[in-house]
């Protein structure tokens, strides 16, 4: 199948491109970028007054297949990534059976083929169960296709585990992506500790709980002269550590979350959970400090941390419910609403945190419009104003906190591989 | 006149609605001394209490309270419940909404644990302590005996000593005594206090001495001394040393300071025992307040919710 975009706005920081553009794309590659193509395409998209951007990656997201399909599966996970405008996502592996070994990579797989929606790469995890006891079958999952390591959840605590870890990914040239956090120091918290916990009861997280992981993995990136990607950063001492680390030329990139970026602790209402995540919303300040991070560079993805639940793990008391919110489909409405008409990001900024840098990580080719490359492509008008729906969501669980929240900027197309999966704003694959 | 289906804390209550509260505890409490005035104010309305966790005294104040305003009450025994096997509080609450009860009284461990239960049933809520948020009925009754002892709040120095940053019964005191006027210090050491806790208004201090001085209220607050990993100080010993209060320690606030403690006491470790069988004591009065002013929450939110038609 043949595709023509025609007319729209491509931003593709990969190759400096800004500017009025057409694009046409055969047989699931980008053939052709270029002023005025006139070519015969079996469909003919008219992308005036549209960004047309290369397709959204998702570096860091939760499907929850295999073990809790409850809250959301492969499917319906890629269904709200492909309304997201996301074209590839990366799966975190604290399914259950733990993704850390070659058959539970490859069962993944199937499972995103028969669904069939967008890419999804599978993560391995660093450790056996994530137990941080001893090595994941990490070759054995090199070869069965993980994009990456990681443990999310938690941090790998024993230091010299974790140097191993990195020393061993890299020989398969495998990113690691870091949850930082020193579980002693989290105790028994359940929102950031401040003026906010105080005033609701609530025990606090403080910063440093993130903080003393970020420190000592740079450190250990800077050893091992290896890469380390630091998942969801919230903190204004993490942004400082981890510009003073790429100062001093270690191998650090970093991911915020919309919600970091968005919301803080003052925020949290009624003892929703809704707004309970790790790492937890922080102060007013640290918001603003992930915000000028992801202006100036510090901070260089932008992660949902799509995390479902069911409504059941949400309606609790606070301290009972589960970590997290779903992300993706909102991811990009609320990155436009905050930081581009905001002011501290340039569309082709965003473009950059939310599909060059991600794709430069999974170096897979991805996240440009290069011709060759994969026609993955996200079409999104930025001038749409619409109240968010949570009823309108396509994910599995409705655990958001942005329900209500007026934003601007729609996904209208997201199309993989050249096949339209999106069309229009609306979904259509089974 | 108070306008609320449930109580869950002095932070949302307004100023008004606290004097209300004890006003009508002052009437209440004849009913406690004389019999023959209970009558039937709440109905036969039923009322559960729900203690997840333990506490005889405070339970047996509220049963109480509802049985003398012709309440039909029973405690729901969550140790012995579908509780136990795992039922969530919101299909606990549920099924006694089903049932025709009209209030349900909880002590739970989890922060926030009654606003969601309140949120989520028919009837009225009245939280008897949730984690480390509030416990307004306390605070309520120990607002009352300030009152009836000092004649009101505006100016009056209260110091609440001790594990502040796990109490409850500091936070509800706090929020409440802040509305009305008065001056609130919290003190205890570094590992107990937060300073983030000027969010409520308060001073903040582990200065003992100085927290003390001129005080009108000394509050003490129990120490929890269960093993933990981490305790927040060395031992009982050292606490006791520190921040013990003993008669010369009392010397540094006024001469006719109240004593106060929401119970049970640690003797000799919050204070010393000739000060808590000592005539500034107060002590063993706030336990009969306390009948009253949940006598007087249990009318207030009666007639409330006949008002509003629910
Ligand atoms: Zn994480």
């Amino acid at each position: 199948m043949s595709l023509l975009i025609k007319g729209g706005r491509v931003i593709d920081p990969a190759n400096g491109i800004d500017e009025i553009m057409d694009i046409f794309a055969d047989g699931g590659k980008i053939a052709e970028v270029g002023r005025d193509i006139e070519k015969a395409a079996d469909r003919t998209i008219n992308a005036e007054g549209k960004w047309v951007m290369p397709g959204l990656i998702d570096l860091h997201v939760h499907f929850r297949e295999p073990g809790y399909e409850r809250k959301e599966t492969i499917r319906t996970g890629s269904r709200a990534a492909a309304m997201g405008g996301f074209t590839t996502v990366c799966c975190m592996p604290n399914t259950n059976p733990v993704t850390d070994n070659d058959i539970v990579v490859e069962f993944i797989k199937l499972k995103a083929e028969r669904a069939g929606i967008v890419n999804v790469l599978p993560i391995g995890s660093l450790t056996k169960g994530m137990e941080g006891e001893v090595l994941s079958d990490i070759g054995r999952m090199a070869s069965a296709g993980v994009c990456a390591l990681s443990e999310d959840g938690k941090s790998v605590l024993n230091a010299a585990l974790m140097k191993n870890a990195m020393r061993y990914a890299s020989m398969f040239d495998l990113p690691v992506f870091d949850h930082c956090e020193d579980p002693s120091l989290t105790g028994k918290g359940q929102m950031n500790a401040g003026a906010q916990a105080a005033y609701m009861g609530l025990a606090g997280i403080s910063n440093d709980s993130e903080e003393v992981i970020v420190a000592r993995d740079m450190i250990l990136a800077e050893s091992t002269k290896t890469p380390i990607h630091l998942c969801h950063i919230s903190t204004k001492g993490s942004v400082t550590l981890i510009r003073q680390a790429k100062e001093r030329g270690v191998r650090v990139t970093a991911e915020a979350t919309p919600h970091h970026f968005t919301l803080c602790d003052e925020d949290i209402r009624d003892y929703d959970a809704n707004y309970k995540m790790a790492p937890p919303l922080r102060s007013r300040e640290d918001r603003e400090a992930i915000r000028l991070a992801l202006k100036d560079g510090t901070i260089g993805v932008i992660s949902t941390d799509h995390a479902p639940h069911h409504v059941d793990e949400k309606n609790c008391e606070f301290q009972k419910a589960l970590n997290g919110i779903i992300g993706l489909e909102t991811s990009f409405c609320l990155a436009h609403t905050e930081l581009v008409l905001g002011g501290y990001l340039t569309p082709s900024q965003l473009v950059e945190k939310m599909s060059t840098n991600p794709g430069r990580i999974l170096h897979n080719g991805k996240g440009t419009l290069s011709a060759g490359a994969d026609a993955d492509i996200t079409i999104a008008d930025p001038n749409e104003q619409y109240t968010i729906d949570v009823d309108d969501m396509v994910s599995k669980a409705k655990n958001t906190p942005f329900g209500g929240r007026e934003v601007k900027g729609r996904i209208l197309y997201t199309i993989v591989g050249g096949e339209i999966v999106v069309d229009g704003g609306k979904l259509i694959k089974k | 006149m108070l306008k609320r289906k449930d109580l869950l804390g002095l932070r949302d209550l307004g100023r008004d609605e606290i004097i209300e509260i004890l006003d009508t505890a002052k009437e209440m409490k004849k009913k406690i001394d004389n019999p023959a005035l209970r009558d039937c104010t709440l109905g036969k309305s039923s009322i559960i209490t729900l203690f997840y966790e333990n506490s005889t005294r405070t339970r047996m104040s509220f049963m109480l309270a509802g049985s003398y305003l012709g309440g039909i009450v029973q405690d729901l025994g969550v140790a012995a419940s579908s509780v136990s096997k795992g039922e969530s509080l919101i299909d606990t609450g549920l099924n006694l909404d089903k049932m025709g009860v009209r209030f349900m009284i909880m002590r739970h461990q989890m922060t926030g644990a009654a606003a969601v239960l309140a949120r989520n049933v028919n009837a009225s809520v009245i939280n008897a302590g949730d984690g480390t948020n509030e416990h307004p009925t306390q605070a309520l009754l120990d607002m009352y005996t300030i009152r009836d002892y000092l004649g009101g709040f505006e100016g009056l120095k209260v110091v609440i000593l001790g594990d502040i940053s796990h109490s409850r019964v500091a936070r509800s005191n706090a929020f409440g005594l802040v509305k009305l006027g008065a001056e609130v210090t919290l003190a205890g050491p570094s590992t107990l206090v937060s300073g983030s806790m000027k969010s409520l208004g308060v001073n903040v201090t582990s200065d003992i001495k100085g927290a003390l001085a001129d005080a009108d209220v000394v509050m003490g607050l129990r120490v929890q001394f269960e093993r933990q990993k981490n305790m927040p100080f060395p031992n009982t010993r050292e606490y006791s040393t520190l921040y013990g209060i003993n008669s010369s320690m009392l010397n540094y606030a006024k001469k006719d300071a109240l004593v106060m403690h929401p119970g049970p006491v640690n003797r000799g470790v919050e204070f010393a025992s000739d000060i808590i069988d000592g005539p500034n004591s107060v002590i063993n009065i706030q336990v009969k307040n306390g009948v009253a002013v949940r006598m007087a929450i249990l009318k207030l939110l009666y007639e409330a919710g006949a008002s509003t038609d629910r």
